[in-house]
């Protein structure tokens, strides 16, 4: 890869191995990324408290996958998977959308474990 | 193609052509909209992008976020870009070169390039007639070079060219009525939306895609970082902007049918907007008071005559 400094102006950046009219059909976990698209970095590192996702709670409204502006919040059969911590800046818009009572996505620190989290989650809130 | 969303469900299937780790702030609306246009497009699509805050995070090399074609090129020339890929199409077409599917042109703009710095030459592309879409990123400020008041930029807004203070409380000037002025060159399509709404958003932008001609969506794009408020309240932001039409949701067709797309069931005070957000926290001291009533009259005004041009159909 280039340095800035040997940057050409006026540049392409190939963020794809194969024909990028075909890969866009395909889910991005089966196309096959180069070094330049940004999905090969991570903003990981920005975030100091991150979403944990509870399925017990989750009624796979997608609220949170139409709102995340990083498209980290994972989709598989109709079904809300997980979240992208390596592409999740841990903004928290996920866990203010969610609707469910009790929320089905909490915002927990960094270094507490998933599984730790899920045994804090809290009971259903009366109104 | 563009599809018509019925659910979310159905709307997750979508391939995603934005990449994350772009280096948009957390929180940004910008992201929801990009993600919202970009999924609501099976198949081909090319994009221009004027420099703003959407260029700079989403291509800093050696990276890119994009997909999908995507040009970059100067602060004011977003449209041109696409403007000229579109004749290129057509011209290539003619001679029997290019036989494939014919790609979506869009253009992307923040507002300074739209409302500003590029609308000249958006003018010339909707008068020239090419069949493209321009979405203005419309976050009332010029966030990517450090909060500079726009065109766009509301009544009474604190930005760091017209600061609130002792003698002034932010920007004295109104909002343009972009809108208005697309409507104006007799354009098949205009419409607002907001990524809160994303029906509504996604029907809009479906029916300028799908729209032949040049059409134009200006998209809300609340900012944490200049309107000042917690990232993580994004969504609610927008909720209130158009709960309380400050930001009202509609749509004018062939430039003079307006329809209203949008109304809210409580519609709540514009003082609930403002209070929440730091650019406005100033106009809540007893001085400014006049200033928040203005802006209450304002839209007030505003909504009445687009409820009344809509019984019109004028």
């Amino acid at each position: 890869m280039k340095g800035w400094n040997e940057f050409e102006i006026g540049s392409v950046l190939f963020p794809l191995n194969e024909d990028g009219m075909k890969a866009q059909e395909k889910m991005p976990q089966e196309r096959s990324y180069t070094e330049n698209s940004s999905r090969s970095a991570s903003v990981a590192h920005w975030r100091v408290q991150k979403p944990v996702h509870n399925v017990e709670h989750c009624i796979n409204c997608f609220f949170c996958w139409v709102y995340c502006p990083d498209a980290s919040i994972l989709a598989k059969d109709e079904k809300m998977s997980g979240v992208d911590y390596v592409h999740c800046k841990g903004c928290g818009v996920c866990v203010s959308v969610c609707p469910t009572n009790p929320k089905s996505l909490l915002m927990f620190d960094e270094v507490e474990e998933e599984k730790d989290a899920l045994k804090k989650w809290p009971q259903k809130e009366t109104k | 193609m563009t599809k018509d969303v019925k659910n979310l469900k159905q709307f997750s299937k979508s391939a995603e052509k934005f990449e994350g780790a772009n280096l948009l702030c957390p929180g940004c609306a910008h992201g929801m909209i990009i993600r919202e246009v970009l999924n609501s497009v099976d198949g081909h699509i090319l994009i221009g992008n004027s420099t703003g805050c959407i260029e700079v995070s989403t291509a800093v090399y050696p990276y890119t976020s994009w997909d999908v074609p995507w040009i970059h090129i100067g602060f004011e020339n977003g449209s041109t870009a696409v403007a000229g890929a579109e004749a290129m199409y057509k011209a290539l077409k003619r001679k029997g070169k290019y036989q494939g599917e014919k790609p979506r042109f869009v253009a992307f703009g923040g507002d300074g390039a739209t409302y500003d710095i590029g609308f000249q030459w958006i003018s010339g592309c909707f008068e020239r007639g090419h069949d493209f879409t321009y979405v203005c990123f419309d976050n009332e400020v010029y966030a990517n070079t450090g909060g500079q008041r726009s065109g766009s930029t509301p009544l009474g807004s604190s930005t760091s060219t017209t600061p609130a203070g002792r003698v002034s409380y932010g920007k004295k000037e109104k909002k343009k009525d972009l809108l208005a002025i697309m409507a104006a060159h007799g354009s098949p399509y205009v419409a607002q939306v907001a990524p809160n709404k994303w029906k509504d958003m996604n029907k809009k932008i479906k029916t300028a895609l799908d729209t032949e001609g040049p059409t134009f969506i200006n998209a809300l794009s609340a900012c944490t970082t200049e309107w000042r408020f917690d990232c993580n309240n994004t969504v609610e932001m927008m909720d209130l902007a158009v709960d309380s039409l400050v930001f009202p949701l509609y749509e004018i067709v062939n430039g003079h049918e307006l329809r209203i797309t949008y109304r809210p069931k409580n519609i709540i005070p514009v003082r609930d907007y403002l209070g929440v957000q730091g650019r406005f926290k100033h106009l809540f001291k007893p001085e400014n008071e006049h200033i928040i009533e203005q802006i209450q009259k304002d839209v007030d005004k505003k909504w009445e005559m687009l409820q009344k041009r809509e019984e019109a159909g004028v």
